[in-house]
């Protein structure tokens, strides 16, 4: 078999079986957030159930291009994550990924509606937080092993987390930003707390919803394929290290997202600053330091 | 035939209630009643809910804004009307401005009376709603129940 079809082969299990563990990582989390409030909360399977339903609705756009842009915005973040995992470059597939932001801001603000519009640049203010933060977990990478690649950095004889501890922990501050779940939730309002509707989906329902939904479980995968990143090296044992500290990531996030309020735009980008300048700012300096 | 029953999810308005009912209708989201079991989420957005709880009564201001939240969700859709307010106008039927129970504007499909209604008959309430939910969508899929773009020619001809 040549390179060319193992490539294709990983692609095309990647675009199956993506959205599914997304989806049970949806699941198993609401399950857990659930027990973590004492409630028996959902069945595991509950968002494939809701995933269904909506593609079941009718129809609405209220705006006729709003349908093209969230299957751009589908389309773009199906690609981010398919260049980490193909072993593609790592700060190209950042750079689509914010691509991939900008469309769904376009479905958000082109219905003119003001709680989407409000959603759509807080989701905006988000991108200010977290991004100088990626940036620097790529160079970091890049420091570490030579190249940009994913399929380089896998390759490497001591996992690249040895070296970029501090990295590591600003990554997971602005994961939660990503992952647009408390106290950074602030471009969509979860569920109980309504003051803006639904934020940047507000405007977004039935099948367009389901759209995003799927989008946002590629979104999951993708970014506990980036923690992975940190972990994984030459040795075959470091790969269910790696999935096993994704995990905890996971289950971090949700500890997080059950024990805090959200936090208003400026604190946050303020906070999320803070910590990527001191964490991530003073590890790279270590870095240029010690590869010199 | 697709089964859309384990994936309600519920908009909450409230017209001129006393806010009894309200209150009862958060308890159901609470540990103790836990509504998310049955996949119930209770979303502030009318255009991904599925069925629309109504408490208390219609008066003439809030009236055209029950009209445009029904407009606004998608089908197949539902309503519950909560509580006697919701139902009929209830203590406040013969008040000078209100207009009587949830029906006086849209149709409503399933009546949870109590003066509050308890958490286990808003449950309940919901639990019929979700049946009639499906007949909807099985009515839509035959074709029995016009689409939204059937619906927006038929207004363009008129
Ligand atoms: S039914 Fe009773 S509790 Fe409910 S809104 Fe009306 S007066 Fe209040």
């Amino acid at each position: 078999m040549n390179e060319m079809t193992v490539k294709i082969i990983v692609a095309v299990c990647y675009v199956i079986l993506a959205p599914i563990l997304g989806g049970l990582l949806d699941g198993i989390g609401r399950k857990i957030s659930a027990r973590m409030q004492r409630r028996v909360g959902p069945p595991i399977l509950q968002p494939f159930h809701d995933l269904g339903k909506l593609l079941h609705k009718d129809p609405i756009h209220v705006a006729p291009s709003q349908n093209f842009l969230m299957m751009s915005y589908l389309f773009f973040v199906i690609l981010t994550g398919g260049m980490i995992f193909l072993g593609m470059d790592l700060l190209m597939s950042m750079f689509i990924l914010s691509t991939a932001v900008m469309f769904l801001y376009f479905a958000a603000t082109v219905t003119g509606s003001p709680y989407s519009t409000i959603g759509a640049t807080r989701e905006l203010l988000q991108m200010v937080a977290y991004e100088p933060c990626v940036l620097l977990t790529c160079v970091g990478f890049y420091i570490v092993r030579g190249s940009f690649e994913t399929a380089e950095i896998i390759n490497g004889d001591i996992s690249p987390i040895a070296y970029l501890p501090g990295i590591f922990v600003a990554f997971i501050f602005i994961l939660t930003i990503k992952m647009r779940k408390s106290p950074f939730d602030i471009s969509t309002s979860h569920h109980p707390n309504q003051e803006i509707v639904r934020g940047i989906t507000s405007e977004i329902g039935a099948k367009n919803f389901a759209v995003f939904t799927l989008a946002e479980w590629y979104e999951t995968v993708f970014l506990m394929g980036m923690v992975a990143l940190f972990i994984v090296n030459k040795n075959p044992i470091s790969i269910p290290v790696a999935i096993v500290v994704a995990f905890l990531v996971y289950f971090l996030e949700l500890l997080i997202d059950n024990c805090s309020a959200r936090m208003k735009a400026d604190k946050m980008i303020k906070l999320s600053w803070m910590v990527t300048i001191i964490a991530a700012g003073a590890n790279l300096l270590a870095l240029i330091y010690i590869f010199k | 035939m697709y089964n859309i029953t384990r994936s309600p999810w519920v908009m909450h308005y409230d017209g001129s209630s006393c806010n009894g009912c309200d209150i009862e209708v958060l308890a159901c989201l609470t540990p103790v009643y836990d509504a998310e079991r049955f996949g119930i989420i209770n979303t502030g957005d009318p255009m991904q809910a599925d069925i629309l709880l109504v408490t208390g009564g219609i008066n003439t201001q809030n009236a055209p804004v029950v009209k445009q939240l029904y407009d606004q969700m998608s089908d197949p859709k539902v309503v519950v009307a909560v509580g006697v307010c919701a139902c009929t106008g209830g203590v406040f039927k013969d008040c000078y401005n209100i207009l009587g129970g949830a029906d006086q504007v849209i149709p409503v499909d399933v009546y949870v009376p109590g003066c509050a209604a308890r958490p286990q008959a808003i449950i309940d309430g919901i639990v019929k709603g979700i049946g009639v939910f499906q007949e909807r969508l099985e009515k839509m899929e035959k074709g029995e129940l016009k689409n939204q773009e059937e619906k927006e020619e038929a207004g363009k001809e008129e």
